[in-house]
């Protein structure tokens, strides 16, 4: 009698944390593990280094430039490593920005001034900025680290020829510009398709879509290009990815302060 | 002065082509870059000295290249020209930058070498930068003493998970520029840099040497640094030229410095320190005497404030030298109060301003800087500075008469 009531509450136990797999998910539970199993499918990259393109295209059409070279290194202990070097415009050219993100407190970031040959360390917190006068925001363009984010699925959905699980993510940092992101993920390749950004107000400020994908190294996924339209304001940023290779062979001393100095 | 100058870069030179030699990759042309600045000041107000005008005209060329070989190893040239239409002195050059690079890993740790004219910014604050102290100021550039003049160096990075070690020789030394008689923004008597001294008998050819350990450790970033040698800042006295004028000449001592930088960044906060002691100079009253600076204070920025992409940004920093009354800056004891406007838009607009207030005396100085981008290729800048009731005993007395704006385009290649 006793070892049935103690069978009983230990069933119980694992029913009420969920952790026997497919039974009685919550929606949370889902949205959570999808994003897990997404960022399990990318790990292992390694590193990466790629030239970006981003064409901002304002109300009256107008259009400028924005040329920067990118470097990523995973960081599975605690959050990727980015180095990104700007080209143009020419007055900011030779201008780096390097991030150390991590997985719960505010990254770390620097900014090297080659005007002044200045290393200024800069407070992360500016998440919701536009970067570089573009569509995109700080936190859109830094490593979205798993543990930032609360997760909750919504539903399945087709998108084009593939289904694609609808979710949403709520930041947990204060300082995001966003109450919450809605994300159409494939169930083949997990590739994000669309991504619907909500304010802090709930109004829809900004769509991102993704158009196409490559693979690389037969495994990894990485977008060909990207346009992110505000509503808001009628703007939007083209973001042209080019000259992926997974090969660079960068290391952590590729990302120091030191290192910064030398980006170029 | 330029002799000695160019036997170092070269011997810099021919180390970084023989370096990489063994590995038979060489040097190869990688871009051409740079900035073509024309710019035009204001006086509004009359000048004091005659000669002296309301306006002058500036052209500024800061070409540069790079060389680099196949394993990232590279060589810079970056020389710098001006002409200026009011103060002959002005119109100058100067080898901002021309060195060699290597840099390689050992084990865990990295490790850099530069060899040749360089430029090194060390410290975290904005008012006044005491700890940096390896390059010479070109003065004659700006009175805000943020424009450096190319230093040579042998500069040696040691980088592991304890953080950076650095290593500097610098074998000559480069004398201050100053305004010529018929320049703005001058001492009240002229400087004649002819008639230079210097503490060490070796004069510009004094070996000084420096070293700094820098980390970063969570939220703090930090720095020690020591330097032994000529100070950069000269101690001038009276003397007469030859034709019998009055004029002021510099002197150079000898000088230790122990420098401390620290910033802690949380959240939206800096907060900012910057220290050093040093022994050495001489203070106003040309005795001998140690003693400390410090600029310390904090910038908390407002992002998008009122729901616009605009940033707004205040920076509070507080001067002291402990020398007090006979310091030889103006910054004795002061305060530093400024606004930084960040528009976050296309043009990537951005303004500073702010007062530097004298706490002790009347002194009070206004400033502007303001940027703006025109196209992908032009830019805008405009700066002001305005010096009202300067203090008779201060040593920007001189500059009562010289609050002035400044606007330049800059083409960037």
């Amino acid at each position: 009698m006793k070892l049935i009531n103690l069978f009983a509450l230990a069933f119980m136990t694992v029913l009420a944390f969920g952790v026997l797999p497919g039974f009685a998910e919550t929606p949370e539970e889902k949205g959570l593990r999808i994003a897990q199993e997404a960022q399990a499918h990318d790990n292992g990259f390694g590193n990466y280094t790629a030239d970006q393109t981003m064409v901002l295209r304002n109300k009256r059409g107008q259009e400028s430039e924005r040329h920067l070279r990118i470097s990523v290194l995973e960081n599975e202990a605690d959050g990727d490593m980015s180095l990104i070097v700007f080209d143009r415009p020419r007055d900011v050219r030779g201008t780096a920005m390097l991030t150390h993100s991590h997985k719960v407190e505010d990254d770390d970031q620097w900014l090297y001034l080659p005007a002044l040959k200045r290393v200024k360390r800069i407070s992360s917190s500016n998440k919701a900025g536009s970067f570089m006068g573009s569509e995109f925001a700080y936190e859109d363009m830094t490593s979205q680290e798993l543990e930032k984010y609360t997760y909750r699925w919504l539903r399945d959905e087709p998108c084009g020829e593939l289904t694609c699980w609808v979710s949403e993510r709520a930041p947990i940092g204060k300082n995001s510009g966003y109450k919450r992101q809605i994300s159409w993920v494939d169930q083949k390749e997990y590739r994000i398709w669309k991504v619907e950004y909500y304010d802090r107000k709930n109004a829809h400020l900004k769509t991102l879509i993704i158009p196409s994908h490559q693979q690389y190294l037969d495994k990894y996924w990485r977008a060909d290009e990207m346009l992110m339209v505000n509503h808001l304001t009628g703007k939007n940023t083209r973001l042209i990815w080019n000259n992926y290779d997974f090969g660079a062979d960068l290391d952590e001393t590729d990302f120091t302060k030191i290192s910064l100095k030398r980006a170029r | 002065m330029r002799l000695a100058a160019f036997a170092i870069l070269l011997a810099g030179l021919a180390f970084c082509f023989a370096a990489p030699a063994a590995a038979d990759d060489h040097l190869e042309f990688q871009e051409f870059t740079g900035l073509i600045t024309f710019e035009g000041r204001y006086f509004p107000q009359h000048s004091l000295h005659d000669g002296q005008r309301e306006q002058s005209l500036s052209m500024v060329a800061e070409p540069e290249a790079y060389f680099e070989n196949e394993g990232g190893q590279g060589l810079l040239l970056k020389p710098f020209f001006r002409y200026d239409s009011a103060d002959a002195r002005r119109t100058h050059w100067d080898l901002r930058e021309a060195y060699g690079l290597l840099f390689g890993e050992f084990e865990d740790s990295e490790w850099e070498l530069r060899i040749g004219f360089d430029k090194v910014f060390w410290g975290v604050v904005e008012a006044r930068h005491i700890v940096d102290v390896i390059n010479q100021t070109d003065l004659i550039e700006n009175p805000d003493q943020e424009v450096k003049l190319g230093q040579p160096m042998l500069h040696a990075t040691w980088l592991n998970n304890l953080g950076a070690f650095e290593a500097f020789v610098l074998p000559y030394f480069r004398k201050r520029t100053f305004q010529g008689r018929t320049g703005r923004l001058r001492s009240a008597i002229p400087i004649d840099g002819e008639q230079t001294t210097y503490e060490s008998a070796a004069q510009q050819h004094h070996l000084d040497v420096a070293a700094r350990y820098s980390h970063n450790i969570n939220i703090l970033d930090f720095g020690l640094s020591i330097f032994d040698g000529t100070n950069r800042n000269p101690t001038l006295s009276l003397g007469l030229d030859s034709g019998g004028g009055v004029v002021l000449v510099p002197l150079y001592e000898q000088i230790r410095q122990y420098g401390v930088d620290a910033q802690i960044t949380t959240g939206a906060w800096l907060l900012k320190f910057e220290s050093t002691w040093r022994e050495g100079e001489r203070d106003s009253a040309s005795l001998e005497e140690d003693f400390l600076s410090l600029v310390s204070g904090f910038e908390y920025t407002w992002y998008g404030i009122h729901e616009s992409d605009i940033d707004l940004g205040l920076l509070v920093e507080f001067l002291y030298d402990g020398r007090d009354q006979r310091a030889t800056v103006a910054t004795e004891e002061d305060l530093f109060v400024a606004a930084r406007l960040a528009f976050n838009d296309e043009a990537s607009t951005d303004i500073l301003f702010g007062v530097q207030q004298d706490l002790d005396k009347s002194t009070r100085s206004l400033f502007i800087e303001s940027n703006r981008r025109l196209s992908d290729n032009f830019s805008l800048g405009l700066e002001g500075n305005a010096f009202l009731n300067v203090d008779a005993n201060d040593s920007q007395f001189s500059l009562r008469k010289d609050s002035y704006l400044q606007l330049d385009l800059t083409y960037h290649f």
